[in-house]
């Protein structure tokens, strides 16, 4: 059986966006510096990424100051996580028919 | 296209990205085997030097004229002990989180930290108050109880293995309830013996 291309999210190509969504799978909220550790990239490749992500309405952001410092925090909506769901059981599928 | 391959790598790197974002792994195993021996050592300080008896943590004891200032002694010794064990812990961990390119201080360990205070220290200021009322004989089960309280909330975010050390204290703190008398036994079986099994254990599966 073929899964074809197209039922890959093109959001998920790329590494980075899918570290995004699975640190925001399991984690309420983070802030701009948490998902930077996690991620170990530049910021300017992370803020690409989760504009990416947030154009897509895949994620949201919530900003604040904190010690009138701004800090963003990003969390997954309802759909970002409908398509995360839904790019795992493709993976899964694809590994599953072809062993 | 991809190939199989780079499927079963995006999944790795998932799971992989999933567990370093919400559990904080940098706990040390050593760590734990260092605080049981200051455990040990305290628990023989208040034996053999302070002549802490199993038997004497009884309310009568406690009326009498010399055992305040013993109690005061006992517990400076336990904020001794409690003391190295935690700064062995921070340093250790702090350590073991450079070697993982980690910082110690980020989202995982504040988690982790937030869901141990809130038994730990409810459990503490009860503490403090039985002590001001002297009820002194519920004190060792109710640091052992709250501890693995506070392991059992906290291992949601760290090795799985913090579940049963949790599940342990809180069984070995009510134990304690039942023998009273042996509260000093049961604080250095708890904090002491069980930590060093712990300790090993933990060093043995991930850090080597």
């Amino acid at each position: 059986m073929k899964f074809s291309i197209v039922d890959m999210h093109k959001a998920f190509e790329s590494r980075v966006r899918l570290g995004i969504m699975s640190a925001l799978a399991v984690n309420d909220e983070l802030d701009f510096s948490s998902l930077k550790e996690f991620l170990d990239v530049t910021d300017g490749n992370l803020a690409t990424h989760l504009k990416k992500l947030t154009k897509l309405e895949f994620i949201d952001e919530e900003k604040s100051f904190i010690d009138n410092k701004p800090n963003t925090r990003y969390f997954m909506t309802d759909k970002g996580k409908k398509a995360f769901d839904d790019h795992l059981k493709v993976l899964e599928q694809i590994i599953k028919s072809q062993k | 296209m991809k190939e199989e391959q780079d499927y079963i790598n995006d999944l790795a790197e998932i799971r992989s990205m999933m567990e370093r974002s919400s559990k904080f792994l940098s706990l040390s195993g050593l760590a734990g085997v260092m605080a049981g021996l200051y455990a040990l050592a305290g628990a023989w300080i208040a034996y053999s030097v302070l002549n802490f008896t199993p038997q004497t943590i009884s309310s009568e004891y406690y009326q009498s004229v010399n055992a305040s200032s013993n109690l005061t002694q006992l517990i400076l010794l336990a904020c001794l002990v409690l003391v190295l064990a935690v700064g062995t812990a921070i340093w250790f961990s702090y350590r073991k989180a450079n070697k993982r390119g980690e910082s110690i201080w980020n989202a995982t360990s504040k988690r982790l930290l937030a869901s141990i205070s809130v038994p730990l220290l409810t459990g503490g200021l009860l503490i403090l108050i039985l002590l001001s009322k002297s009820f002194i004989s519920l004190i060792a089960p109710l640091t052992l109880i709250f501890y693995g309280l506070a392991l059992y909330n906290a291992s949601k975010f760290s090795y799985e293995e913090v579940k049963y050390l949790g599940m342990i204290q809180i069984a070995l703190g009510l134990l304690s309830t039942l023998f009273t008398g042996y509260g000093l036994l049961f604080w250095a079986i708890g904090f002491g013996a069980v930590h060093i099994v712990y300790g090993i254990f933990i060093h043995i599966r991930y850090e080597r």
